[in-house]
């Protein structure tokens, strides 16, 4: 046997994949294990690094015996992960010195809004949230480790950075893409920034270098001479195993939210609509490409409270099975602002509303309206993007668990006016890692030669009559707007 | 206690469970369950649990009392939502595409016919539609037969709607299907060549929830050249592809 395979780890909010792909791009092997959530405090979301890099030994072991291959047989490493997730750990023992602190952890909402908006969007894409990394590592600081920091006794990364400087034993870098995801780095220079740094207060020392998302960083000890050779953050790993590679081609990730991403091409493009301006990739010395980020707020989750709030449905599949006992949603439309409306409006007061009830209105509207609602939200944030970035989408690419709607699918190819395409390959983020660790070591040519991986499993085109299309738009704006009316 | 030997007593039980609580307001707690039946408690508790797996009774989460489920209601809706079906079966189907290089549908009869659940585009660059939705004729295609050799009605229903020739090859006897159809039983998977479409061939085998119920068929579908030998038998490896890929989706639907 001389096959030779790429090897991702997508290092997940709530489990560790390996995955194991050939040439083709075909799954071989799958090892995944979840990790526990900690919620010590109301707000506080962690995660135990040292379990989380225990996990990621096991599995990779797990997923190369799963599949009888020998570690002379990977090519090469790429990790994809979750973003903004903050590790600090003991440079000489090289153990965590505090839990991590997860992306969705809130602990850090007085430091950011304390922040100058206008700075750190100029600065970095970014609109201060709680979700990047730079408060984290701030609160980190402030609570019991300065002075440590100080000296220099201790690093930060995030999740890819503490796994690479596992794997390699000691090599302290992260790539682009995360960097972007901090608050403390120059979306122009892609470096840290100084002035950032001094206004989070976080010694320089302790930062990883930044380096591309496809070159080879080193090799892994547990895997003798293979190359770890791609870091990426999940949306982008997304994006690229999509092969969104063309400025204007975009992706979203449909879960208990929805993250879309639409590469930009080599230039930032800043949102006037609340997007978020981040890297897409950048493979070896080449260039940059950007991308615009919005998300869905609540996608998945206004399904889940449907089964589990109203209990109108046992299982989430069902909600298309309900929606499918009537034609249309009877005029009856939900705005999830579970908490507050996000891209385009930036609403954080407005509250979710139902409107349009009559008699008439039974289970089945209101499945209708559920899926609807995912399928405007999805076209708001393409509206913004559109508009932000002069270029317009042409088709929609798919993933994620939402995607076995076949009714939302359907609705969002409808009320996008484009095709919705399905890939083949459902695991885009660990494929996007794998391509890009495949592309860092040659396994893969060129884009090119990624491009002609990929196969639609499905595909949706548009059906609706314009007319109808125009007047749903205009009644869920309205709909939208009694949402920010019916403010908290 | 009395029991009739040959009858299975945990049957009668779990019988007895569901008119207990069929009986009352019917929300019972394990224990009220046991005294009123003179069980051991650990017993009750695993005819309610095994119950439950199977949709026929359900728990309330905050009181934690057992209630009838509403897989009784839905008795005759042949076992499993069609949209669950998809949603648990996308990935395997989507590996099945891959590993076989054909396109792959997944049916389930509904009035007589079979509906695709499922749909996942051959993997090369060629335009295709999505068939999510149509209705196919069950004796004239692989994933029909499946469907109809474990299930007798069915089989009956076909006949009397007339067993439309599409080609030549089209099993249009009733006799001829029975063949087919007790064929397919034997080896546990169906394949048709030139029975519905010119020059395509199917491959399918059941896809099964517990207890053995066949809930949907899996199956590929392609050129005769593609799937079949020169002997218009089907390719060994194409059947294996299918066939681990309806074992993993029923080992995953038995263990929900």
């Amino acid at each position: 046997m001389t096959d030779r395979y790429v090897l991702a780890i997508d290092q997940g909010t709530t489990s560790t994949r390996c995955i194991l792909f050939d040439r083709r791009a075909t799954v071989v092997a799958v090892a995944r294990g979840e990790h526990p959530q900690s919620y010590p405090r109301p707000g506080w979301v962690e995660h135990d690094a040292a379990r989380i890099w225990r996990d990621t030994q096991r599995l990779i072991k797990r997923a190369l015996s799963e599949a009888g291959v020998e570690s002379s047989q990977v090519a090469a490493v790429g990790i994809a992960n979750q973003r903004e997730t903050v590790v600090v750990w003991d440079k000489a023992t090289g153990t965590p010195v505090a839990p991590a602190i997860v992306w969705q952890d809130t602990r850090t909402s007085a430091l950011v809004e304390r922040l100058d908006a206008e700075l750190i969007r100029s600065r970095t894409g970014l609109t201060p949230a709680t979700y990047f990394s730079a408060t984290k590592v701030q609160w980190l600081l402030d609570n019991g480790l300065r002075a440590r920091a100080e000296r220099g006794e201790l690093l930060f990364g995030t999740m890819d950075s503490w796994l690479i400087w596992n794997l390699t034993g000691g090599l302290h870098i992260t790539d682009v893409t995360n960097a972007s995801r901090t608050m403390l780095m120059n979306l122009t220079t892609l470096e840290w920034d100084d002035e950032l740094l001094a206004l989070f207060d976080i010694p320089r020392a302790m930062l990883p270098q930044i380096r591309s998302s496809a070159e080879v960083y080193g090799t892994a000890s547990l895997l003798p001479g293979v190359p770890i050779a791609a870091a990426i953050g999940d949306q982008q790993a997304a994006l690229f195993g999509q092969t969104c590679f063309s400025p204007g081609e975009a992706k979203c990730t449909y879960g208990t939210g929805g993250f879309l991403l639409m590469n930009t091409g080599t230039e930032p493009v800043r949102s006037n609509h609340g997007l978020i301006t981040t890297v897409g990739y950048r493979i070896g010395a080449g260039e940059v490409a950007y991308a615009l980020e919005g998300s869905i707020a609540v996608a998945g989750s206004l399904v889940q409270w449907m089964r589990d709030g109203l209990g109108l449905i046992a299982t989430a599949s069902e909600i298309e099975t309900l929606a499918g006992t009537v034609d249309d949603n009877g005029g009856c439309y939900i705005v999830p602002a579970f908490s507050g409306l996000f891209a385009p409006y930036w609403k954080s007061e407005a509250r979710g509303v139902i409107v349009g009830l009559t008699s008439y209105i039974n289970k089945g509207h209101l499945a209708r309206a559920v899926l609807e609602a995912t399928a405007w939200q999805t076209r708001d944030v393409v509206e913004a993007m559109n508009a932000d970035s002069g270029l317009t989408l042409t088709a929609l690419n798919v993933d994620g668990g939402m995607t076995a709607d076949n009714l939302l699918m359907r609705t969002i190819a409808d009320f996008l006016q484009v095709p919705v395409v399905r890939p083949m390959v459902a695991e885009t983020v660990s494929l996007g890692a794998a391509y890009a660790a495949g592309l860092a070591v040659g396994y893969w040519s060129d884009l090119r030669d990624l491009r002609n991986n990929r196969h639609s499993a499905g595909r949706w085109s548009p059906s609706m009559d314009e007319a109808r299309r125009a007047a749903e738009y205009a009644n869920w704006k309205r709909a939208v707007e009694s949402a920010v009316f019916f403010s908290s | 206690m009395s029991h009739v030997p040959g009858l299975i007593q945990s049957i009668e039980r779990s019988s007895a469970v569901l008119r207990l609580l069929a009986a009352g307001p019917g929300r019972l707690r394990v224990k009220e369950v046991a005294d009123a039946l003179a069980l051991p408690k650990s017993t009750a508790h695993s005819i309610l649990r095994t119950l439950e797996h199977v949709g026929f009774v359900e728990q309330d989460p905050d009181t934690a009392r057992y209630r009838l489920g509403r897989g009784l209601l839905d008795l005759g809706h042949g076992g499993i939502d069609l949209n669950e079906l998809r949603g648990r079966a996308l990935n395997w189907a989507d590996a099945l595409a891959s590993r076989s290089g054909e396109e792959v549908r997944i049916g389930a009869l509904r009035d007589d016919k079979v509906v695709v659940v499922h749909h996942v585009f051959r993997p090369d660059d060629s335009v295709q539609s999505l068939d999510t939705g149509r209705l196919l004729p069950p004796h004239a295609t692989a994933l029909g037969k499946v469907l109809l050799a474990y299930n007798a009605p069915a089989v009956e229903a076909a006949e009397r709607a007339g067993l439309e020739a599409y080609t030549r090859g089209t099993l249009t006897t009733a006799r001829a299907l029975a063949r087919s159809l007790s064929e397919t039983r034997e080896r546990g998977w169906a394949l048709s060549v030139e029975e519905w479409e010119a020059g395509r061939a199917g491959i399918a085998a059941p896809v099964r929830s517990f207890g053995g119920l066949v809930v949907g068929a899996i199956g590929i579908s392609g050129t005769v050249e593609r799937l079949c030998d020169t002997r218009r038998q089907a390719l060994t490896v194409q059947v294996e592809h299918v066939l681990s890929t309806a074992r993993a989706i029923s080992r995953d639907l038995a263990a929900s």
